[in-house]
């Protein structure tokens, strides 16, 4: 007992408020209940992904029927699709949006954000985040940066248009193009607030994760996903803050006249006082966030895998401390490659095969990492839930992905399919589709958590998830072969070049499977939307689990555990663990040992 | 619960868990982290700022020419004085800062706040200066012309002293008409003009044969390119003995002949510029004034968050705040955040006034 009573005055700051009476807007607005914000990540995140894909079917249409007169083109974008024909500028304006949507507001804050906040306290043990109120000002940032985002919309000369990468001049000059004016500074607006929420929300991931752990949960018990979230919060403490330094000088030399990213410009007849500047140096700025970007996309994903795979293969993760150290090592490599995105930039070519060496590297805790995953699998007892589906296709794209990264990598060869649909088709698959699979299987496998044990339908689960990994390679397979034969991104219409017209069916058939992939997620909304209220209510611990959000309470308190919170005995992966004599299971007849259960008498101590 | 007297395998090992492993409050780690990150916020000015000084090395303004005031002192050149003083004040609020925490660890209330009280002081002071920094250079001293193609032309007389353009310029009718509120139907504030114009600056200059002009380009080793057997090199050095008289002042700023000064200001000359702005510098490139300003401001910025959230804590130590809390970590996380502020003023003050 002496033992919970000390814990108990460890996290006692924690636990006051336990029994107050929540209003309506305490408990659902301006909550500082982590499990309730992840739900508001979560639903937002949701939210924002709707209006991304639904932009990209939109300027799906345009690419496979290039000035063909479509009625739903007409009724979203009204003035800019006058007759039903998309405008150029507004195309610009999708494809930007949607990058920018898909990258912070989906698969930044809806994944990272809805996870780290369900998962960091359930998983290492403690009642909430160190601090519930900061917790709560991330959320509502990021709500007011979705707001601006969303807003810039409907500004009368359409939102931001320069890529997702809002490169000057294109971006710093109002003059350039008609995105470049209000939309790119509410662009500007909405991704500071956006950095200083990711910032609050990372601030309180690492110190949470720092300093409450439970008894017992010691740095090398921790299940993967925390590793990762804890890892991601890291990268994203380092590398947001730069991207608000590029930020922050484009908007002085946007508006206050400054040199920063501007030198020698003629543009409407006039010459611009600006002089000196470096758009290299924005690029520069840009991608040492941009690059870890990727990471802090990325690495949940394959901390919620790791878990979900470990769980439904009933066998322990292959190689933990090897899956910790390519975290720790993908972090690290991540923030020394950003020139590979500027190899055609004008940067110094030997700075180039710098990028490139450092670029390889990133391919040994990559393949670490998948080698880990199959060896996982490798005669497991797999049970085939959807969760677990979505994760061994997020395996698949990440190594589809990864290999094509090889070659973007090498400057030698990138200079030939820079900036083509190859480009393209390369970081959806590595980080957008795998990072979707991700979060889908996250949400998944902790929906019970979320929704007080109600489940989402298996069977729904099953169609949407057949649909969605043969669409998805249905729509960026294709796009390999169009890039590498020359098919530059970002173009409005490729009928301009008679060079291109042998690819125009391959875009239709693009756009084809784009169109039934998105209409596959309204399957998704529906299983996710329904099960929320009439969700068939599962076991406390569905997938028989052994982390220690499954030994929570059901209905969601604040505080999670009604009693002393749990101490650990062990690692989160004693899936399949036999006794000593090899006789049964070291719990007999369970195929699972969770984290709280100590030592059994029969059992043999592991170091792992 | 017999059961949970249990070890759990990891008793007294820091990083076991249930403890805090760095032995410091949540709150004050989100300080550390938060540091960690505005810091690089700073890291990237300060990358762009080499990167861009770096473009610029052959010509970029000398910061012993440009900081030479002192309040009160006018007209006394005395360079570096004054932003030594702040530093130096800056520093030592510093110094009283981390008397606040050590009285605040002995919970000695009283010293507490005659600490802060200090350091809110020195905090004000260096605000303060940094704003008479700013408006002088703001007003600038000696003035200049701005060539076509944006470079900055000084003035000096035979001994190579600066002249100003109020000193020569000569007074032409004015051909500019003031526009005011009555006098039509839309009315928009006219920019502010120089005491002198282009014209007036450039009769001025011709009248006065004692006068010469100083380019913005630095005079290069001249030995090593005469030693030169590149003819690219040949050619520079020709072009160089053609154009400036003081080439053998290395590193020093070139000044042309008589014949080229005036032939540089009557062709190239386009505009006066006096002070610094964001658009224009009189003292060389205007990107040393888009970051004097942009670097100098977002860390005066952090200055001034800093004074305020120490006047918030100071007001709380008065009031009792933290006695009733028994412990006064709150002034050791204003603290921390204090000190980095300076540690970033050092940087800047290093890549800005010294190097």
């Amino acid at each position: 007992m002496s033992a919970h009573a000390e814990a108990h005055a460890v996290d006692h700051h924690d636990d006051h408020g336990h029994h107050h009476k929540e209003t309506f807007i305490t408990k659902y607005l301006f909550s500082q209940d982590h499990k309730m914000i992840s739900k508001q990540y979560l639903i937002t995140g949701l939210f924002m992904g709707i209006i991304g894909i639904a932009m990209s079917i939109l300027f799906r249409l345009q690419l496979a029927w290039p000035e063909e007169p479509f009625t739903v083109l007409e009724i979203f974008l009204g003035k800019w699709a006058e007759g039903g024909v998309m405008d150029p500028s507004v195309y610009l304006a999708l494809v930007t949006i949607h990058g920018t949507i898909m990258v912070f507001f989906v698969l930044t804050a809806g994944l990272s954000g809805t996870f780290s906040n369900l998962l960091i306290p359930l998983q290492i043990g403690a009642r909430d985040m160190a601090s519930g109120f900061l917790n709560m000002i991330s959320y509502w940032l990021f709500f007011l940066s979705s707001v601006i985002m969303v807003m810039s919309l409907f500004v009368e000369a359409g939102p931001a248009s320069a890529g997702w990468t809002i490169y000057p001049p294109l971006s710093a000059l109002p003059q350039a193009i008609p995105g470049s004016g209000t939309g790119m500074t509410l662009w500007l607006v909405s991704m500071a607030i956006f950095i200083a929420s990711s910032l609050l929300g990372s601030l309180n991931y690492i110190v949470t994760v720092l300093n409450l752990r439970t008894k017992g949960m010691s740095m090398t018990r921790l299940p993967l996903t925390i590793w990762a979230f804890f890892v991601t919060a890291i990268i994203g403490v380092v590398s947001f803050p730069v991207l608000l330094s590029a930020a922050l000088m484009l908007i002085m030399d946007r508006s206050f006249g400054t040199s920063f990213f501007l030198s020698d410009i003629y543009i409407a007849g006039e010459v611009l006082h600006n002089q000196g500047g470096s758009p290299v140096l924005f690029e520069h700025l840009f991608w040492f966030l941009g690059h870890p970007e990727v990471y802090i996309v990325l690495l949940p994903a394959l901390g919620i895998t790791s878990e979900v795979i470990a769980t439904n293969a009933r066998k322990p993760i292959f190689g933990y401390r090897a899956m910790v150290a390519s975290i720790l090592a993908i972090a690290f490599l991540s923030t020394i490659v950003w020139g590979h995105h500027m190899f055609i930039s004008g940067m110094n070519p030997f700075l180039g095969s710098v990028f490139t060496f450092t670029t390889l590297l990133i391919a040994i805790p990559s393949a670490v990492k998948a080698f880990n995953y199959i060896t996982t699998l490798w005669k497991g007892n797999l049970q085939m839930n959807p969760a677990m589906l979505f994760s061994i296709a997020l395996v698949s794209t990440f190594i589809t992905g990864g290999l094509t990264g090889i070659i973007l990598g090498d400057s030698a060869l990138d200079i030939n399919v820079h900036d083509t649909y190859f480009v393209v088709a390369h970081f959806h698959l590595v980080m957008g589709i795998s990072a979707l699979y991700g979060l889908f299987a996250g949400v998944y496998h902790w929906f019970p958590k979320m929704f007080q044990a109600r489940m989402m339908n298996k069977n729904l689960g099953y169609v949407h998830f057949w649909i969605t990994a043969v669409g998805a390679y249905g729509v960026f397979f294709p796009m390999h072969f169009i890039g590498m034969a020359g098919l530059p991104r970002r173009y409005y219409t490729n009928t301009a070049f008679p060079y291109f017209d042998d690819l125009a069916d391959v875009n239709v058939v693009i756009t084809i499977f784009a169109i039934i992939t998105a209409a596959a997620q309204l399957i998704f909304l529906y299983n996710f939307i329904h099960s929320m209220f009439y969700g068939k209510k599962g076991p406390k611990n569905p997938w028989k689990s052994n982390t220690l959000e499954w030994t929570a309470e059901v209905k969601h308190i604040h505080g999670n555990w009604d009693g002393p919170i749990p101490h650990v005995h062990r690692w989160a992966y004693d899936y399949s663990k036999m006794n000593k004599d090899e006789s049964d299971y070291v719990i007999p007849g369970q195929d699972f040992v969770p984290q709280h259960i100590p030592l059994q008498a029969n059992e043999e101590e592991m170091n792992h | 619960m017999d059961a949970t007297v249990a070890q759990t395998g990891t008793e007294g090992k820091t990083w076991g868990g249930g403890n805090r492993p760095l032995k410091a409050s949540y709150g004050k780690m989100m300080m550390w982290f938060f540091i960690v990150s505005d810091a690089l916020t700073f890291s990237g000015f300060l990358a762009s700022y080499g990167f861009s000084r770096f473009k610029f090395i052959d010509s970029w303004p000398i910061a012993d020419e440009v900081f030479t005031h002192v309040p009160f002192l006018h007209g006394v050149p005395a360079p570096m004085y004054y932003v030594a003083f702040m530093t130096f004040i800056l520093i030592f609020s510093s110094v009283t800062m981390v008397l606040a925490v050590d009285a605040g660890h002995k919970m000695q209330k009283k010293k507490v706040i005659w600490y802060l009280f200090f350091t809110i002081i020195g905090g004000l002071i260096f605000v303060g200066s940094q704003a008479w920094e700013w408006a002088t250079f703001i007003k600038g001293d000696y003035g200049a012309v701005e060539t076509n193609g944006g470079k900055i032309l000084q003035f000096l007389d035979k001994d190579g002293k600066r002249v100003a353009i109020g000193e020569f310029a000569t007074t032409l009718p004015s051909t500019t008409e003031t526009h005011t509120e009555g006098n039509g139907i839309w009315y928009m504030e006219g920019g502010t003009e120089t005491s002198f114009n282009y014209e007036e600056v450039k009769a001025g200059f011709l009248a006065n044969e004692n006068l010469l002009i100083r380019d913005q380009e630095l005079i290069p080793d001249m030995e090593a390119l005469r030693a030169s057997e590149d003819t690219a090199d040949k050619q520079e050095v020709a072009r160089l003995e053609r154009s400036f008289i003081n080439l053998d002042a290395t590193g020093e700023k070139a000044i042309y002949s008589r014949e080229m000064s005036v032939a540089k200001l009557v062709n190239d000359g386009k505009l006066v510029v006096e002070g610094a702005n964001l658009k224009h510098n009189e003292y060389g490139t205007p990107l040393f004034a888009d970051f004097f300003f942009f670097i100098t401001g977002f860390h005066g910025f952090h200055v001034f968050s800093g004074v305020i959230f120490n006047l918030i804590i100071f007001f709380n130590v008065i009031i009792g705040t933290y006695e009733r809390r028994g412990h006064y970590e709150m002034v050791e996380k204003v603290g921390l955040y204090w000190h980095f502020v300076d540690l970033v003023w050092v940087f800047v003050f290093t890549f800005f006034y010294l190097v």
